[in-house]
């Protein structure tokens, strides 16, 4: 992988103040949306957007485009770009997506805009395969793997021992009652209804976990920005 | 001149009595045995393996063997370089810096202390990569499996049977939510979350979209795509485009319908946050991939008043839209929901493979936990070895 050299970025005392004002302003113009819509957070949302646009655009440019297309297909012509290229053979097969790239182009012609479905099917399909073996590793395979435990596990202790049985058994009932409430080809009635009833309060317990355990990470993220507008206020000279 | 000449033939006598007092220390200790170089089996290239019988001397704390030393050379051995010092004890060792295709000769020494014995070599050797990891034989089978079960049901679902889905009632929200925006005469504003198309969520998001724009179209109600991926863009506008020339009504659609606002996710979200509060749609769809801005956009929704439809796959947001939506499709519904909004029977078909899967996993876990319960339980050894197959059936490294 050919990765691009990095320019360290010189600040001044007087470019950091000034980059900390502008930081906390537009903090507290997003902040402001809590009261209601209005033009700071309008005018905070449009340059986020815009700037975050055009930043992301020239990320994708020097971080894809560059060093896993152009440098690849035309490596001797990276010399002001990419030195590290320079030399290295050219990989043909990197013809296929630059062709696909350009397909995918086609869209801006209305004539032959038909054409960029091929490159959108590629994308689809290639996602569609990779990511079967990802989750079937991962989802399946793993998941039934973790789950075949026994349910009798002794402990040191008998109190240890009643306890491995009662966590064995929520996690095997939880993982069978879960797996029949997503199951769409029988009516969930009777006994089949009720252990797919347990199954999605199961579900519920674990995202009430999930939600609490989010909950403290948002509130140590806002607690880090109230810290940073703080410390503006402090070393602000009014 | 008799003194220079008494002092280099006593310096070569010291050099040969040292040169001979290494090779008799060297006979002293045993080299390993049985020295054996390979290709490793099911791998990418670039790696040989090595594997040894223990040195006589290597005995544990009693032996006299500290480890072995490992060197390869390609040709002669003038060009050997030491590969790496294992401790003693070791009996195998992967060289993971081969050149595919050279042609390596390994020697193993053992060492006591800083005295070496003979080497043992073995040799020619080269690494490749393999077509085929014989590892994951075991995941080809499932795969196997689970793709001969969607199929058989997608055949079954072509010829004409008659295939029963339960009802999945965050589906039927949909159009409720679509009536609702129209009696309203309100925009719908529809989420496809913030990942690309390699994202399996995202792609159901889109059979979705398309659902949800057909009933758009008939209806004349305005729908309202912001995306934060281009290549969600260029596929949620031929979806659209698609969905509005089924509905009969393609003089209804424009590409401003799906548009782009940014990759980046927290201003994906304050531009997402200011559209709702400003059009206030009366339908909000959140269908795909979503992390951290669920809830703000879920509140948002809440706050405007809107009818909210959720979907996804991400376990972590799933009690946030919980929370704040009015219907949820949890996991696998949403994945569920284009077959059975569809009432194609060929998708319907692919969701009864898919429950074909999951029935054997189900088959598959109980039986493992009823055969690892009673190995456990009784300590038989058959029993034991029958639930250890099991397991291991279900690994990454069968």
């Amino acid at each position: 992988m050919i990765i691009l050299e990095s320019q360290p970025i010189l600040t001044t005392p007087v470019a950091h103040a000034v980059g900390v004002w502008i930081a906390s302003l537009l903090t507290l113009m997003i902040f402001s949306f809590l009261y209601k819509d209005n033009p700071f957070y309008k005018f905070a949302e449009h340059l986020f957007v815009g700037i975050s646009a055009a930043y992301w655009m020239t990320v994708a440019f020097w971080t894809t485009l560059i060093p896993n297309m152009i440098a690849r297909l035309w490596p001797a012509h990276m010399g002001g770009v990419l030195p590290a290229a320079v030399g290295q053979p050219r990989e043909w097969i990197y013809i296929i997506p630059f062709a696909f790239g350009i397909i995918l182009l086609t869209r801006l012609v209305s004539r032959i805009a038909w054409l960029s479905r091929w490159a959108m099917g590629f994308v689809i399909g290639f996602a569609a395969g990779t990511n079967f073996t990802r989750y079937l590793q991962s989802d399946f395979v793993s998941q039934i793997h973790s789950t075949m435990v026994p349910l009798y596990q002794p402990g040191a202790t008998t109190a240890s021992t009643i306890g491995n049985i009662f966590s064995q058994l929520v996690v095997f009932g939880g993982v069978v009652s879960a797996l029949v409430y997503f199951f769409f080809s029988k009516e969930h009635k009777g006994a089949f209804g009720r252990v797919a009833r347990f199954g999605i309060w199961i579900l519920m317990a674990a995202f009430g976990a999930s939600f609490g355990y989010t909950v403290m990470a948002r509130i140590s993220l806002l607690t880090g920005r109230m810290n940073y507008l703080i410390q503006w206020v402090k070393g602000a000279s009014w | 001149m008799h003194k220079v000449a008494l002092i280099v033939a006593l310096a070569a006598i010291l050099v040969a009595s040292s040169a001979i007092a290494q090779e008799s220390d060297s006979l002293a200790v045993p080299p390993p045995i049985s020295l054996k170089a390979y290709d490793t089996p099911s791998d990418k290239g670039g790696s040989i393996t090595l594997e040894w019988e223990l040195s006589p001397g290597d005995t544990g704390e009693n032996g006299i063997i500290t480890g072995y030393r490992i060197i390869r050379y390609v040709g002669s051995p003038e060009s050997s370089e030491v590969v790496a010092k294992v401790p003693g004890g070791t009996r195998r060792f992967v060289d993971s810096r081969t050149h595919d295709g050279t042609a390596y000769y390994y020697q193993v020494v053992a060492l006591a202390d800083s005295v070496a014995s003979a080497p043992v070599i073995a040799g020619p050797v080269q690494s490749k990569q393999q077509w085929f990891d014989r590892t994951r034989a075991n995941l080809l089978v499932i795969a196997l499996i689970l793709v001969f079960a969607i199929t058989y049901f997608i055949f079954l679902g072509a010829k004409g049977k008659e295939l029963y889905i339960r009802r999945i009632s965050g589906l039927e929200a949909i159009d409720e939510a679509v009536g609702r925006a129209t009696e309203m005469g309100k925009p719908i504003l529809f989420i496809p979350g913030i990942q690309d198309m390699d994202n399996v969520q995202t792609v159901a998001g889109m059979t979705l979209l398309a659902h949800i724009a057909r009933k758009a179209a008939t209806y004349e109600t305005k729908l309202e795509v912001p995306v934060s991926r281009s290549i969600v863009m260029s596929v949620g506008r031929e979806t659209v485009r698609q969905a509005y020339l089924e509905a009969g009504r393609p003089d209804l659609y424009n590409d401003d319908i799906v548009h782009y606002i940014t990759d980046e996710q927290f201003g994906y979200v304050a531009a997402v946050d200011g559209i709702m509060v400003r059009q206030r749609p009366a339908a909000c769809f959140y269908l795909g991939a979503f992390f951290a801005e669920s809830l703000i956009l879920a509140e948002t929704g809440n706050s405007i008043g809107a009818i909210q439809v959720a979907g996804t796959a991400m376990p972590t947001q799933l009690p946030f839209f919980v929370a704040a939506c009015d219907y949820t499709l949890i996991g696998e519904e949403l994945f569920a929901a284009s077959a059975y909004l569809s009432k194609d029977r060929k998708m319907q078909g692919s969701l009864k493979g898919q429950d074909a899967g999951k029935a054997i996993a189900l088959i598959f876990i109980v039986a493992g936990v009823a055969l690892a319960t009673l190995a456990s339980t009784t300590g038989n050894e058959t029993l034991l070895a029958a639930s250890n197959w099991l397991r291991r059936l279900f690994t990454m490294n069968f």
